[in-house]
């Protein structure tokens, strides 16, 4: 049965030298779906897709590929794959249409295939105009493009993508987007890894969360904030030294623990005249409303509620600077 | 990409297998993109062009005089336009050496940027993305050796022994190129990013270039830098293209240089570049295979 899936990963284990960065990971990727890897920095996407796209071994664990072995059938797995990288792996010496080249070339297709073929991807991803300039010369959106319809020369039928839009303006994510869309349409096996909740909401069928190189929650991007439950509120005091107050005298209101980072209460909340109660309770104690808000959960949310971390911390425990002013959206 | 264009789902069509297999294939490729991309770089080449230039120049003119060559009254016009003749071979032999310092930048690089995971991602030869590039940095040798000895030419320099042994003398020098573009590309992939391979990765190139015999005759060296020159293969790569190209050799017709390395230059040029391949490839090699890029 694990040869069935397009990807089968059983019990992953990555280490490197004391540092574990896959611990026990289990992955399954349905053919023709979307899965989204979601998870912080350094919780292990991208050594998940080291290890399935043959860059990495894995030191426990197995994993299938298209049905191959990765250790074993590596060649094969290869045959199958298109990657993706988080950095643009095109040689920017060489113009779009080189690059295309030498992919098909590397991947031992018939030349006159490779020339149709990159004309092809050229004009979809609307790279024909700049197909003759030095990939240096590219936007970060066009490069992204490049790299993506390298990835696509020999029509591979399982795509890892490694956080393909990170970097990116919202215009070129957009963009990216709508071109995974289409592939996938078209029956393309993808897994995806990024950090944006957005985005894994936007393309995956199916979220796998990680952290610290474990599978800590799985399931539609709605399952996962109904997990989380729901709406937040978050209510910014003016006074810092009043924030405990607040968070006591909001209690009421809010459906579960509420979290306090300097003049920033959070909470999860539910009912429609909950912003009103807010106001109420405050004004009732004196304390001053810097700001407030209502909003879906985000991704940060998730992470919080499920590991007690935000997304962007960083595993080694440091405090970032994004950690220490407290949430970012 | 905005309107709805669909792709082509029909199956790719697979080349058959070349008759030299496909590493050599791949290797081809590689080193193709390799060259394709240093013409992209115009500063880069002319930089290359230009260093060995420039040592020529100064070598030439600066040192000539100062540095006496065996058959001639030390500072007359005879012994300068001598010191050309026995300098040229030596620029060769510097200059081929820092071929190395592409491989090592190059492959760095290729590390940095994700090209080298892609590789390694795609159902390509493994070891074709180090054959192509010490290939390529070797095939590039060339056009510098040909740089190299117009300005050799214009200052004075002259093959003096016939074109076959010239040939001989440049096959010998890309020999060496390649050789040690194997160490470079050793050098590179072992470097943890491309500011250390721009600097640490090149420092050996240095002092194998410069404690041999390539700008001064090594009689005049204290006996255990004389011993380490005299086995430096730079020595007898430097040594037998002098010969072969018919330039003084440092030694006075007939003397015996001292060690077998010297007295048979050409062979031990041979050798000792075979031998450091035969290390430095495979460990190149599996270098490659475990790296994981960034």
């Amino acid at each position: 049965m694990a040869k069935e899936d397009a990807v089968h990963a059983e019990g992953l284990v990555k280490k490197f030298g004391e540092v574990k960065a896959l611990d026990g990971l289990d992955l399954v990727v349905p053919r023709g779906q979307v899965v989204g890897l979601l998870g912080p920095n350094g919780s292990g996407k991208t050594t998940t897709v080291r290890i399935l796209a043959t860059l990495l071994k894995p030191t426990q664990g197995i994993a299938y590929v298209n049905g191959f072995n990765v250790e074993k059938q590596s060649d094969e797995v290869r045959h199958s794959i298109g990657l993706t990288g988080q950095y643009a792996a095109v040689d920017e010496f060489l113009t779009g249409r080189e690059n295309l080249r030498m992919f098909g070339d590397l991947y031992h297709l018939a030349p006159a295939y490779v020339k149709d073929r990159s004309e092809e991807l050229l004009e979809w991803f609307d790279l024909s105009e700049a197909a003759d300039r030095p990939a240096k010369t590219y936007s970060g959106g066009m490069r992204r493009r490049l790299d993506l319809a390298s990835s696509l020369i020999a029509k591979p039928s399982i795509l890892f993508l490694d956080e393909p839009t990170t970097g990116l303006d919202p215009r070129s994510r957009l963009g990216l987007w709508g071109v995974i869309e289409s592939l996938v349409a078209e029956g393309t096996t993808v897994l995806l890894t990024t950090q944006y909740l957005e985005e894994a909401d936007k393309l995956a069928d199916d979220i796998v969360v990680i952290d610290r190189g474990r599978v800590i929650a799985h399931g539609s991007a709605e399952d996962l904030k109904d997990q989380i439950g729901g709406d937040r509120i978050e209510v910014s005091v003016s006074d810092i030294t009043r924030a405990r107050d607040a968070q006591a005298v909001l209690a009421p209101v809010f459906g579960g623990e509420s979290l306090i980072t300097d003049s920033l209460i959070s909470g999860p909340v539910s009912g429609s005249t909950v912003l009103v109660d807010v106001v109420r309770l405050l004004d009732s104690q004196n304390i001053a409303i810097a700001d407030l808000a209502l909003r879906r959960p985000t991704l940060d949310d998730v992470f919080l509620s499920l590991t007690g971390h935000g997304a962007e911390d960083e595993t080694t425990g440091k405090p970032t600077s994004r950690s220490k002013r407290g949430r970012n959206r | 990409m905005s309107e709805i264009k669909t792709l082509s789902t029909s199956a790719p069509i697979a080349m058959s297998r070349p008759l030299l297999g496909w590493t050599f294939h791949d290797s081809v490729v590689i080193a193709r993109s390799t060259i394709l991309a240093s013409f992209r770089i115009p500063e880069a080449l002319f930089f290359q062009l230009i260093q060995p230039v420039i040592f020529v120049l100064l070598f030439a003119y600066v040192f000539g005089g100062a540095i006496p060559i065996p058959g001639a009254e030390p500072g007359s016009a005879a012994d300068s336009s001598l010191y050309r003749q026995y300098l040229m071979p030596g620029i060769f032999g510097q200059t081929v050496a820092f071929a190395a310092a592409a491989s090592t930048v190059g492959l760095a690089e290729a590390m940095q940027k994700g090209i080298i995971d892609r590789y390694k991602a795609l159902p390509m030869s493994q070891s074709a993305a180090l054959i192509g590039n010490t290939l390529a940095n070797t095939l590039r040798q060339i056009l510098v050796l040909t740089v190299l000895s117009i300005t050799g030419y214009i200052v004075g320099w002259r093959i003096n022994d016939g074109i076959l042994n010239a040939i001989y003398a440049y096959l010998l020098l890309l020999l060496f190129a390649y050789t040690v573009t194997w160490v470079g590309a050793f050098v590179g992939l072992s470097v943890p990013n491309t500011e250390t391979a721009n600097t640490a990765g090149l420092i050996w190139i240095f002092p194998l270039t410069f404690l041999s015999n390539a700008f001064v005759p090594i009689d005049s060296l204290p006996s255990v830098l004389k011993a380490f020159a005299a086995f430096n293969p730079v020595s007898s790569l430097v040594l037998a293209t002098r010969e072969l190209f018919g330039n003084p050799t440092g030694y006075a017709p007939g003397a015996d240089p001292g060690f077998w390395s010297l007295q048979h230059p050409i062979a031990y040029t041979i050798i000792s570049c075979t031998v450091v391949i035969g290390i430095f490839a495979p460990l190149a090699i599996r270098k490659y295979r475990n790296v994981s890029g960034r």
